[in-house]
């Protein structure tokens, strides 16, 4: 979060600082990603040879690959089965987590009633909450859209609340001398400096969203990643499982992605003006 | 001293008539307790004292934001039970709203007020030009449209002014504005308050812990006493109108800072005494 961009090491010496500019230096810092994901295969796919390791232990990425290939089609419903629910289950903890995090902020009687309960809540491991959303649903979409709405919604309504309890009082001060009623308040100043967090929990919440939908297809689904890496387990099928991490891996990355996108074109101002780093 | 003496009531914008301020239920913390002052329309008040004694409580009960458990506080002629929205109010803390620009922040004001929010619309432009008028009056001509975090403290300041002075408030309180910026850049802010406080017929009330500050602007600085706060002295600041910053190198100048400053160590002092 807090890039050290303006910790810039000891300055130079000034007559170094004079030398004309070296040449366009290879862009590390971006390349870095790319580095260090090519030199973890790299080093996965030699160490499985080096050890001789058997594909049902750990498959090289090569084989992985081969995998990809050679089970696409399975792999690409899966892929777009797993990605809907998390998706709907994500979209509902937005609007549930937004819905409660306003009314949590609102009131400190409602803060004081409701925290224990949600700290309660979001204490149970999901998984234990499965079996009883089968029990209500039946296996298919609708357990795994639910158990990651559970477990995505918790970190958005926190961060929803948290923007709107930390209004400066002199903000409000200077507001309700001029006769502005609790809505003003929330409207003009509560919920435009609650939206950065609001964002940056995106982020969080649509990870747990892909934990909470794998979770579920992998108790009770017919469908998705986590039942397609369930059902090839079952046949030792060892390179398929390591296929569905990989995707469920880029699903991932692809969705944090866009979440950080969104955050940083619709909130920009915060990080320029040091709010979101906790000021 | 108090040149307020004999003269109509009526003619008081604030009065404080002998006000207790508790926090916390029946047994909590006397904020102010016997709490007695006058402030006449137009005029230019210092509130001083030592940390602690209720400076700020006395501006949330001019601005209505706390309501005292005795005693009566009037403002422009009606009792307080309610914010009362005629006051603009700033603090060292400018609070600006970094998402919105500068400009917009100082037209906040107009969209709470019940006066105001209901012609913003209609009469955008109307009320654009007078922050216009109020930034270059601060010296910030031109700055409207830059965001607060490409401000600088002082600039900051310079802007909460204008949003305290946009819905053209009887009363200005001004709480430490001061406070957090260099020496240099609040010397330019107590110019930039003395014109404002000359051109218009603005009262002010300023609650500082610098007494220069105090008696460079003031024409009358009360002296409270350590928490529960009262008033224990009032001075009438006896240099003309208009102030040149090389006033505060006089002697009389001295000197009444001085008188301050032994007022408050003495209320401190009693304060420990008590307190052992």
């Amino acid at each position: 979060m807090s890039a050290p961009a303006g910790s810039k090491p000891a300055e130079p010496p000034a007559d170094t600082v004079a030398a004309p500019p070296a040449p366009r230096q290879f862009p590390w810092i971006k390349a870095a990603p790319w580095l260090y994901t090519i030199a973890l295969f790299a080093i996965w796919e030699a160490s499985v040879h080096l050890f001789a390791l058997p594909q049902y232990v750990l498959p090289a990425p090569s084989v992985i690959l081969g995998a990809i290939i050679q089970y696409w089609p399975t792999i690409w419903t899966n892929s777009v089965q797993t990605l809907y629910t998390t998706l709907v289950g994500f979209a509902m903890a937005v609007a549930g987590g937004l819905a409660l995090g306003l009314l949590v902020g609102w009131s400190r009687f409602i803060y004081a009633g409701l925290y224990p309960l949600m700290i309660g809540f979001n204490a149970i491991p999901k998984v234990a909450v499965v079996p009883i959303l089968v029990i209500w649903f039946g296996i298919g979409d609708v357990p795994a859209i639910l158990t990651a709405f559970l477990i995505a919604f918790f970190p958005i309504v926190v961060n929803v609340a948290t923007g709107l309890a930390t209004i400066e009082p002199e903000m409000e001060d200077v507001l309700r001398a001029l006769g502005a009623k609790k809505m003003d308040v929330m409207l003009k100043v509560g919920i435009p400096r609650s939206m950065p967090y609001f964002f940056g929990s995106l982020k969080i919440a649509i990870t747990l969203a892909f934990v909470g939908s794998v979770i579920s297809e992998t108790i009770a689904a017919n469908s998705g990643l986590g039942h397609m890496m369930l059902a090839a387990q079952s046949q030792f099928n060892v390179p398929l499982v390591f296929a569905g991490l990989i995707m469920l891996a880029i699903e991932g990355i692809a969705m944090y992605a866009l979440m950080a996108w969104i955050e940083k074109r619709t909130t920009g101002w915060a990080h320029r003006s040091g709010m979101a780093q906790g000021d | 001293m108090d040149r307020t003496e004999g003269q109509d009531v009526t003619s008081h914008l604030v009065t404080i008539d002998n006000v207790d301020m508790r926090y916390g239920g029946p047994g909590g913390t006397l904020a102010v307790s016997g709490l007695t002052l006058h402030v006449e329309k137009g005029e230019f008040t210092a509130v001083v004292g030592p940390s602690g004694c209720g400076k700020s409580t006395l501006m949330k009960l001019v601005t209505g934001l706390y309501i005292p458990q005795v005693g009566a506080i009037t403002v422009a002629g009606k009792e307080v039970t309610e914010p009362v929205s005629i006051v603009g109010m700033a603090f060292q803390n400018p609070t600006l709203l970094p998402w919105r620009t500068t400009l917009d922040n100082i037209l906040l004001p107009l969209e709470i007020v019940q006066k105001h929010r209901r012609r913003l619309r209609a009469n955008k432009a109307e009320y654009v030009e007078k922050a216009e008028h109020l930034l270059e009056t601060v010296g910030l001509k031109g700055f409207g449209d830059k965001f607060p975090w490409q401000l600088s403290g002082g600039m900051q300041q310079r802007a909460n002014l204008c949003r305290a002075l946009i819905h053209e408030p009887d009363l200005l309180m001004l709480d430490e504005p001061f406070g957090a910026l260099d020496a240099f850049t609040r010397e330019e802010l107590w110019c930039v308050i003395r014109d404002l406080h000359h051109e218009t017929d603005v009262t002010i009330q300023l609650v500082t812990h610098d007494l220069r500050e105090a008696v460079f602007l003031a024409d009358r600085i009360f002296v409270m006493s350590a928490r529960p706060g009262r008033i224990i002295d009032t001075h009438a600041v006896p240099f003309e109108r208009p102030r040149d910053l090389e006033i505060m190198y006089t002697p009389e100048f001295t000197d009444l800072v001085h008188d301050l400053r032994g007022q408050i160590a003495q209320a401190r002092t009693e304060q420990l005494e008590a307190a052992q």
